[in-house]
């Protein structure tokens, strides 16, 4: 791209911010440099924590509460950020710097309509009136292929889709046609499905004005699609910078080789088992809805003992619903669940104790699923003590096992409070209180998507070990195809509240596929810095069979 | 003609209450500081001035209350000379309406008011705070029973309400720890309520309910340690609002009964001598608000460490 010598339009000079915490500032971002030119994307990259967002922040000289910018120099465009006023500042946010975050739907205000809020930034800029403002509106919703763009802006923020959100919040960040954009996650809480949809609406824009951006992400194949020069950050340090081409044939340092091999990672498919073998668990026929909406239409599949069954599809398409009825939480409205072969009562309140026992749960968010005035003593004891009657020194040592069998120190960590772990040991403690009540099949609901890849990839692992050693039944449910790849033996995957296809991963990953299956596996990024325009381009002429293939009108 | 002279005396004196409260709280919290164990002086440490004068106050109250018989010079219900004597060494506040020692009566007042709102406090709590976790936990019909007939408490004026169901019952200290109990423990429902549903919906609850545990332990050990912060400082908030029913009931002459001293009654007794231009009326009084000052400013203090808020 432009890399010719004009001079650049943003440089950072060994950035440094601090953070406070505990009553003292630590150093968050310490010395980081940072050069882009007019036209370029920079991808940053990083685990969570590595100072992506501060950094990206600090671009428009900008630092959150409770931060602050220590050292180092910020200059956009021959201004120097640290030293200039407020108001210059001001000036030039929304203006010429522009910002879109990671959740549109947070960053919207509920009260407002799209259009008003677009108009904002322009008007209080005073880069145009009313009218040119909201003329210019409908020509980016239309760039950024949302629909009806004539309309949509009269709509409130939860009156369209996330991924619409999503670009209608990109559109406005163009409405001042900045020089800088800095994304910041911008497509993480989305599906893959719409992922490409805003992946590719905000390239063509960046492409069409000319827009300079940070991109800030922790998916290597996103940025991959993205940014001309990747940045890798770790701990608030630079790791490594090169172009994307060159940083992802051949990456330099030991860290960023690491991130690289996480998505490789991947087991072979256990062979079936028997056919007269009972399931652990069964779901026959399951209808079941909330009041008179059903979202599961005629579920059936089976988990066996030491296998996974992944079940994947969009948000929405009753993954989630179908682990309620098994749990009991959901009563189906016709169809059963059998367990070992046995019917189980729909409603869990009626289920006996050992049968509660045998289904346990992992749940996602592992911050809400850990009661956060419990000790991990007492979070881990408490289904042995429940279900096995275990007391005193004999629940200490079973505590103990667990925690060493989850691979976390057990003196270090028995007496802490789930605010003291890092995100990946709150989900490893939410893992052993599934395995203290010894269950037969456990329900893996997205539990890797709230982490980084690397904590993630060790989840796995853990997991998989587990399910060796203790011959345990998994259902994990993921919208994430890398997961489904790693670890699954059978897949299921989800529409709509229907099956549209399942079967052993092995023919799953094989053409010929449903097309719904097919959309969902070409939606997957991959780490080829060509991959989305390929897909793009594939789809636009209808090949590849995909159905209903977004966002790609010629 | 010597009124400026008051105004500048007033001043002066409010200046040298604030410094003096200052000087206090800060060398409360500085002693605390060295004779608490750890854990506490930790917590302490968090604790802005306003908190810990709060707090001196507080103590003082409790100190007074409970020891009573051993500070007053006369005994409660003694009377003991002329009415409305002036201040003199004697009677170092001089005697109320009846001829009864006035500094007497406010010590046991402190007694006597402040024991009965913390009754009455305490009841409030256990009965709003019980249910209100236990219609959030349960749901259902338990829940619209309970709440419709909250709302329809709520719906009655409070002092109305209380003046009324008095009358009905007849005035008695544990009839009227009863009806403000009754009237003040619909708020703590509500927000015990607001509180817990919020706590209700975390994938915790729902691994504790799957685990097949019973309400007891759902509620006493999963939801009230996560709805605890909110509840406590509420108790600090409900303690003034009853203290003032109480206050306003015996002023009205339906809460606590002659000769018992208390000081809502106390303001209403002596309250001619405020037209002599005698401040001794208004003392019970700034009892009543230096004590709801104290609290509130505990309450602050506690809400925003509660809320996690930095500075």
């Amino acid at each position: 791209m432009t890399t010719e010598a004009v001079a650049p339009l943003l440089v950072i000079r060994g950035l440094r911010i601090e953070g406070r915490a505990e009553e003292s500032w630590h150093e968050i971002v310490c010395g980081v440099d940072l050069t882009l030119h007019r036209g370029e994307v920079l991808g940053l990259i990083g685990e969570s924590g590595a100072g992506k967002s501060t950094v990206g922040l600090a671009a428009m000289g900008f630092a959150r509460d409770g931060c602050r910018i220590s050292g180092g120099s910020i200059e956009f465009d021959g201004i120097d950020l640290r030293a200039a006023s407020r108001s210059v500042r001001r000036g030039l946010r929304g203006k010429r710097i522009a910002y879109v975050a990671q959740s549109a739907a947070a960053s919207f205000n509920p009260a407002h309509r799209l259009l008003d809020q677009y108009c904002e930034a322009p008007l209080i800029h005073g880069v145009m009136g009313r009218a040119e403002a909201e003329h210019d509106a409908v020509d980016l919703y239309r760039r950024m292929q949302l629909p009806d763009p004539d309309e949509i802006g009269f709509r409130y923020p939860h009156q369209v889709s996330g991924g619409q959100l999503q670009r209608a919040m990109t559109a406005m960040a163009m409405a001042c046609r900045p020089d800088l954009i800095v994304f910041d996650e911008p497509t993480t809480a989305l599906d893959v499905t719409t992922q490409i949809e805003v992946l590719s609406a905000i390239r063509d824009i960046v492409d069409q004005f000319g827009t300079a951006a940070i991109y800030i992400t922790h998916d290597l194949a996103v940025v991959a699609q993205m940014a001309d020069r990747i940045k890798v950050l770790l701990r608030g340090e630079e790791v490594e910078e090169a172009d994307t081409r060159t940083m992802l044939a051949a990456p330099r340092e030991a860290y960023t080789k690491s991130l690289w091999a996480v998505r490789s990672y991947q087991r072979d498919e256990r062979p079936p088992p028997p056919d007269a073998e009972t399931p652990v668990v069964e779901m026959r026929g399951v209808t079941a809805g909330y009041g008179s909406l059903d979202v599961l239409h005629d579920v059936g599949f089976r988990v066996h003992r030491g296998r996974t069954v992944a079940v994947v599809g969009e948000s929405g398409s009753g993954k989630s619903t179908a682990a309620r009825v098994i749990t009991g939480l959901l009563p189906p409205s016709a169809g059963e669940v059998l367990l070992d072969g046995v019917a189980l009562p729909p409603d869990y309140r009626r289920r006996a104790r050992t049968q509660l026992r045998e289904i346990q749960m992992i749940y996602q968010m592992a911050d809400t699923a850990l009661n956060p005035k419990h000790r991990i003593r007492e979070i881990v004891g408490r289904p042995m003590a429940f279900y096995l009657g275990l007391r005193g020194r004999a629940l200490e040592a079973r505590v103990r096992d667990l925690l060493a069998l989850i691979e976390l120190e057990p003196d270090e960590f028995i007496d802490r409070l789930p605010s003291e772990l890092s995100g990946g040991q709150k989900q490893r403690i939410g893992i052993a209180r599934a395995l203290a009540a010894e269950p037969r099949l456990v329900i893996c609901d997205e539990v890797t998507s709230a982490l980084d890849q690397l904590v993630a990839e060790g989840i796995l692992r853990l997991l998989d070990r587990l399910q060796t050693e203790l011959d345990l039944a998994y259902m994990f449910i993921t919208h994430d195809l890398a997961t489904v790849r790693a670890i699954a033996d059978e897949v299921v995957v989800m529409k709509e509240g229907r099956v549209v296809e399942q079967g052993p991963k092995s023919a799953m990953f094989r053409p010929p596929h449903d097309p719904y299956t097919e959309l969902l596996l070409s939606s997957v990024p991959e780490m080829d810095p060509d991959w989305l325009d390929r897909l793009l381009s594939e789809r636009a002429s209808g090949v590849g069979g995909a159905t209903d293939a977004p966002a790609a009108r010629p | 003609m010597e009124s400026p002279i008051t105004v500048w005396q007033a001043i002066a004196a409010l200046l040298a209450f604030a410094a003096g409260a200052a000087v206090v709280a800060w060398s409360f919290r500085a002693g605390a500081l060295a004779l608490a164990p750890h854990a506490v002086a930790r917590v302490l440490r968090t604790a802005p001035l306003t908190a810990s004068f709060g707090l001196v106050v507080i103590l003082a109250y409790v100190v007074v209350a409970l020891l009573a018989p051993v500070l007053a010079p006369f005994g409660e219900r003694e009377v003991v000379g002329g009415e409305y004597l002036p201040w003199d060494e004697v009677h170092l506040l001089g005697t109320d309406n009846l001829g009864r020692d006035m500094l007497s009566r406010l010590i046991y007042g402190a007694r006597n008011t402040v024991g009965i709102a913390f009754a009455t406090t305490t009841v409030a709590f256990v009965v709003g705070s019980v249910l209100g976790l236990l219609a959030a936990t349960v749901g259902g019909w338990l829940d619209q029973v309970l709440s419709r007939a909250v709302d329809v408490l709520m719906a009655i004026p409070a002092l109305i309400f209380a003046l009324l169901l008095l009358t009905i019952l007849g005035t008695s200290i544990p009839n009227m720890i009863l009806v403000i109990a009754l009237i003040d423990s619909t708020r703590v429902f509500r927000l015990a309520r607001a509180v817990a549903m919020n706590v209700v919906v975390m994938d915790y609850i729902e691994a504790a309910r799957l685990r097949g545990e019973g309400l007891g332990r759902l509620i006493l050990r999963e939801i009230l340690p996560n709805a605890s912060a909110p509840l406590v400082a509420e108790f600090g908030l409900r303690f003034c609002f009853v203290f003032l029913a109480i206050s306003a009931l015996s002023f009205l002459g339906l809460g606590i009964q002659p000769p018992t001293a208390d000081w809502g009654s106390m303001v209403r007794d002596n309250a001619t001598l405020i037209t002599f231009g005698d401040i001794t009326p208004l003392l019970p009084a700034g009892a009543i608000a230096l004590l709801t000052v104290a609290v509130n400013f505990v309450v602050d203090w506690m809400l925003h460490r509660a809320s996690g808020l930095k500075e």
